[in-house]
């Protein structure tokens, strides 16, 4: 028998028996869409973990009060107050720490903000005038509080976009912040990037005003400080602990009540969180493709069982094994190469309207494409083979007397 | 005397060995020249499908020669068996062994997707047309009487121009006019030079053939004009 026609009655045999091959295509085409999109989710959140170390640069340094990792037994890092604002203008001075170029205090505190009837919660971050150069960010309009406005513990706020829109705040709006009246001065560039928190929701306010309203006097959470480039972010680390360990009056380096890090390194944690995530989903397709291929030949089992008479037929009409099995092959093909296509569709249409319609973003890749379609395939012809080969080998008489 | 078509020496088919054995068809040997009718009668469970499946090619015999126009077919693989019952035997069965997903005319078509053959459909519709089916070729075997489905198996039996026609028990499920009808095509083969072997438990149905032989117990004997 011909190629050419073992494919015509492969194909007519999927024909006739419609809603078994519909069934069948419908498991792998599910199985690939499932690997092809769990993997482009993942591989998207991976990508704003990455863009998000990226807009941050490494040049920002976190000083965190209380202790350090290595002291084991004492509170985590943040757990006591140790840092001051005298430890901030210390780092300001170019003469001690010449690296560094930017430092600024923060305090966070998650409360209501009011405006006329809107509120939202939102993080109020208490700091100083040289916070947006710490944090690398950048003003979408009006203008940031000064160091004289931080002194007179101004009224002063500056908003995320994503606070200013919930508001529905602009420059030279009210807002109320702990029964305090204050005006917004900026509002902030939006960063992107979808982190942990959403860097947009956001009131920045003079770290004076902070501590008279919210955090109490004398408090400083943490303390962000920017070297110049990410090449000289190394002696602006030595800088930094070298100071704070003298203005502290601490001698052994492994007893430090305060600890500094690198923001990417918090990213990096973020990240291999995210690919461990991205491997679980992506597991958890792979089975689901795998069960789609165990119900291939289930199907091409009964396929074979109910054909049972139509082989001994062939046979006797003439069909070789090799016609039997090549027949019954390239409709378990077909099935899981037409359920591989279909899949790839629906995984690219879920990638068009994930978007749209959530806040989950999606990456497709090729490498996913392929891989899922190639399993696929082979999937359908590893489980063609068996039960085809079974067919194959019934003697035409027994096939025809079954039924 | 011409070649026979059917030329069985000594043919034994033995299932199981040692004391379980038993000979489904014991030392039988059988000719049949081309153009002769031949019945073959006998009782369920006294060998004559094993007979019936060595004639057809469909089965090796455990013992014996049998030569199917000159080719030694006791010794073939399955490929080979194909192949022959392929180009040269027509069958036709009780049950009909209709494809009911196909048409009358893709029925008949099948033999011939298993050799060079061209121009499939007009073959195919030119068998139906012989059986007297030219009006059904595109209908389902679900939308046909018993007797047209098995003038359609008699029409992918022909299609192929074999040089042998076996039916086995072809009026088993029919009505006694359709049987009639199919009895009476048979007759007509036959008189266009057809050889046709005819397996039946049914003495008024081999009354057809111009020759009969009786199986028993695995034996088989020509039965005496009636």
């Amino acid at each position: 028998m011909s190629l050419l026609r073992t494919f015509e009655t492969g194909l007519r045999g999927i024909a006739a028996h419609r809603l078994r091959s519909i069934l069948t295509t419908l498991g792998i085409l599910f199985g690939v869409a499932a690997v092809i999109s769990t993997v482009g989710i993942g591989q998207a959140s991976s990508n704003a973990v990455n863009s998000r170390i990226a807009s941050l640069g490494t040049n920002e340094l976190t000083i965190t009060g209380g202790s350090s990792v290595s002291g084991g037994v004492r509170g985590g890092a943040g757990s006591a107050q140790t840092l001051t604002l005298a430890d901030v203008t210390g780092l300001s001075d170019s003469s001690n720490a010449p690296d560094i170029v930017a430092v600024a205090p923060e305090n966070q505190t998650s409360t209501t903000v009011i405006n006329g009837s809107v509120n939202s919660t939102t993080t109020v971050e208490g700091s100083s005038a040289q916070w947006l150069t710490a944090n690398s960010r950048s003003l979408a309009g009006g203008s940031f509080f000064t160091t004289t406005n931080v002194a007179n513990h101004a009224l002063d706020a500056v908003l995320g976009s994503t606070t200013a829109s919930n508001l529905g705040a602009g420059v030279g709006s009210q807002v109320t912040i702990a029964s305090t009246p204050f005006t917004v001065v900026g509002v902030l560039q939006s960063s992107g990037g979808a982190g942990f928190t959403n860097p947009d929701d956001v009131v920045v306010i003079p770290i004076t005003t902070d501590q008279d309203l919210l955090v109490g006097q004398g408090h400083v959470q943490r303390i962000v400080i920017a070297s110049g480039s990410a090449a000289t972010v190394g002696s602006a680390y030595a800088e930094a602990n070298q100071l704070l360990l003298q203005t502290h009056h601490i001698t052994n380096s492994t007893a430090a009540d305060f600890s500094i890090v690198n923001q990417s390194s918090f990213l990096s944690t973020a990240q291999s969180v995210t690919t461990t995530l991205t491997l679980l989903l992506a597991s958890i397709a792979a089975i689901s493709l795998l069960v789609g291929g165990i119900g291939v030949m289930n199907i091409m089992l009964v396929t074979v069982t109910e054909r049972t008479t139509e082989i001994g037929l062939r046979k006797a009409l003439g069909a070789t094994p090799a016609d039997v099995l090549r027949q019954f092959l390239i409709e378990a093909a077909t099935l899981s190469v037409v359920g591989g296509i279909l899949g790839v569709a629906t995984a690219l249409a879920v990638g068009v309207l994930l978007p749209h319609f959530t806040t989950i973003g999606i990456a497709i890749t090729p490498l996913p494409v392929v891989v899922a379609v190639g399993v696929a395939a082979a999937v359908g012809l590893i489980f063609g083979v068996y039960p085809a080969a079974r067919a194959s080998r019934l003697a035409p008489i027994v096939a025809l007397r079954s039924q | 005397m011409s070649a026979p078509l059917i030329d069985i020496r000594r043919v034994s088919k033995v299932y199981g060995r040692g004391d379980v054995a038993f000979r489904a068809v014991d030392d039988v040997s059988l000719r049949v020249q081309p153009g002769e009718f031949v019945a073959v009668m006998g009782a369920s469970g006294s060998g004559k499908s094993t007979l019936m499946n060595i004639v057809g090619c469909l089965d090796n015999p455990s013992e014996g020669q049998y030569r199917f126009g000159g080719e030694a077919v006791e010794s073939m693989n399955e490929r080979e068996l194909a192949a022959v019952r392929n180009r040269r035997i027509g069958f036709v069965f009780q049950q009909f062994q209709l494809l009911s997903a196909l048409s009358a005319w893709r029925n008949v078509e099948l033999p011939l997707l298993y050799r060079a053959a061209t121009d499939r459909r007009r073959l195919a519709v030119a068998a139906l047309a012989s059986v007297g089916l030219a009006d059904r070729v595109d209908h389902r075997p679900t939308e046909l009487s018993g007797g047209q489905q098995q003038r359609v198996a008699i029409a992918r039996a022909l299609v192929t121009n074999p040089d042998l026609i076996l039916a086995d028990e072809p009026t088993g499920n029919l009505d006694s006019t359709s049987s009639g009808e199919i009895l009476d095509m048979l007759k007509r083969l036959h008189a266009a030079g057809r050889t046709i072997v005819l397996i039946t438990h049914d003495e008024h149905v081999a009354s057809v053939a111009s020759r009969r032989f009786l199986m028993r117990d695995g034996r088989l004997q020509e039965a005496v004009a009636a």
